[in-house]
């Protein structure tokens, strides 16, 4: 590797790892060099961003519609497409004070569309597929032996317990005193274990990203040897 | 009209396709994916207003000198740069340079960010960690014994595996089910405030 990379790969490479040691130098304190790297992602991410969404969106959802692909030789089969892409014009009156009003159209259309398909959608697998999931078969599987010998149909029934006690712990409409006030403890403590289930993915996430810089560095460091 | 026929707009369209979810037939499916197509084109749109105030704010800064306005003029020359590079004559997503400058700029970039927060995290975890009560200590422990799952422990292995197969496919699992049903709930209510006009923020002022 070291002996077939061209001068191109180490300058674009020393680039990377110099934007690298930019970044890590805000664990001394915030400097120019960090902001610099900051800035750059920046203005690359939204550039970036921008030409992707042209190409993958702008261009198959209605260029495509609009032009024959690839030129810009207009078509008329799908004219209509022409609405659509005058509401989104028309987004931009945003930028005046006296015609702002106007965006108010395709953003009420927008949000319309979406939150009428969010309403079907979200209650079908955020709600009843998780009620679903926590309800099917629930403690019939007394055969199993599961964790600590226990029969897999008693962890069924607690996972309903803790679900339903921290679904409690998060209902502010009753004060969390006496039987209520013990599930709503129960349920925070539910709540704990799955944070800090969480937390514990983060953590190793993030190290392993720090890892694969630190490799980045090392290979580098081959490649200019 | 300013206000009424946006209100008018967002329940009829929220009604219609709340509906359509409840109709398996081509027609409705045709029309579903057809006002998907509208909202995003309209999406896309949307974004030049993102685009328009990150020049803005870049360009109002370098004008009148304001503080560190030298990093603007950064973001600018990468953010038009990417564009100009970005476009047809220069090979578009596939182009040579904007594939390097993706590769060697963005990537190691946003990873160093991330991986930077590892530093933070475990400072961060030392003052969240300390089992200053019962409920913090449940926390310190299930984040603990997550991440000793995957280091090689010699005879803790196979126990604390154990112990963290649980932790993940029963209380964890049920923390997970409660935040999901109690975010889908949230979700399903915000969206049908807003069909029903309830929510007007979206409107602004006047």
């Amino acid at each position: 590797m070291e002996q077939t990379a061209s001068m191109s790969t180490q300058i674009w490479t020393t680039v990377g790892i110099f934007l690298t040691f930019c970044l890590f130098s805000f664990l001394y304190k915030d400097n120019p060099f960090y902001k610099f790297a900051e800035h750059l992602v920046v203005g690359v991410s939204v550039g970036y961003w921008a030409i992707l969404l042209y190409y993958t969106n702008l261009r198959q959802n209605l260029l495509d519609h609009l032009f024959q692909p690839g030129t810009w030789t207009p078509k008329f089969d799908e004219l209509y497409y022409i609405i659509p892409a005058l509401l989104g014009i028309a987004m931009w009156t945003r930028f005046s004070k006296k015609y702002s009003w106007i965006s108010r159209y395709p953003l009420a259309l927008f949000l319309g569309i979406s939150s009428g398909i969010a309403i079907p959608v979200t209650m079908k697998n955020n709600v009843l597929s998780q009620l679903r999931g926590t309800v099917v078969g629930l403690g019939f599987d007394w055969s199993t032996s599961g964790f600590l010998g226990v029969p897999q149909g008693f962890w069924d029934v607690v996972v309903v317990v803790g679900t339903i006690s921290s679904l409690i712990y998060f209902f502010f409409s009753k004060e969390h005193k006496g039987a209520w006030g013990g599930a709503a403890k129960l349920g925070i403590y539910t709540l704990m274990i799955g944070f800090g289930a969480t937390f514990g993915y983060t953590v190793m996430a993030r190290i392993s990203l720090l890892i694969g810089r630190i490799q980045a560095i090392q290979d580098w460091w081959k490649l200019l040897g | 009209m300013k206000r009424q026929i946006p209100l008018v707009l967002v329940f009829i369209f929220g009604v219609l396709l709340a509906i359509q979810y409840f109709i398996p037939s081509e027609p409705s499916q045709k029309g579903y994916e057809f006002v998907l197509d509208w909202i995003t084109i309209i999406g896309i749109f949307a974004m030049v207003l993102g685009i328009w105030s990150q020049i803005h704010v870049g360009y109002y800064k370098i004008r009148h000198r304001a503080e560190d306005w030298k990093y603007s003029v950064v973001t600018m020359v990468s953010m038009f740069g990417m564009i100009f590079l970005g476009l047809s004559p220069f090979g578009g997503l596939q182009g040579t340079t904007f594939r390097l400058i993706y590769t060697n700029i963005f990537i190691p970039i946003q990873a160093t960010i991330f991986a930077l927060l590892a530093f933070y995290i475990a400072s961060a975890s030392y003052r969240a960690f300390r089992a200053r009560s019962a409920v913090s200590t449940v926390l310190l422990v299930a984040a603990l014994l997550l991440m000793l799952r995957v280091i090689p422990m010699g005879p803790l292995a196979d126990p604390i595996n154990k112990i963290g197969s649980w932790m993940l496919l029963v209380p964890n699992l049920a923390a997970k089910r409660a935040i999901l049903i109690g975010v889908g709930l949230g979700g399903v209510a915000t969206a049908l405030k807003i069909v029903l006009g309830i929510e007007r923020s979206y409107l602004g002022k006047d």
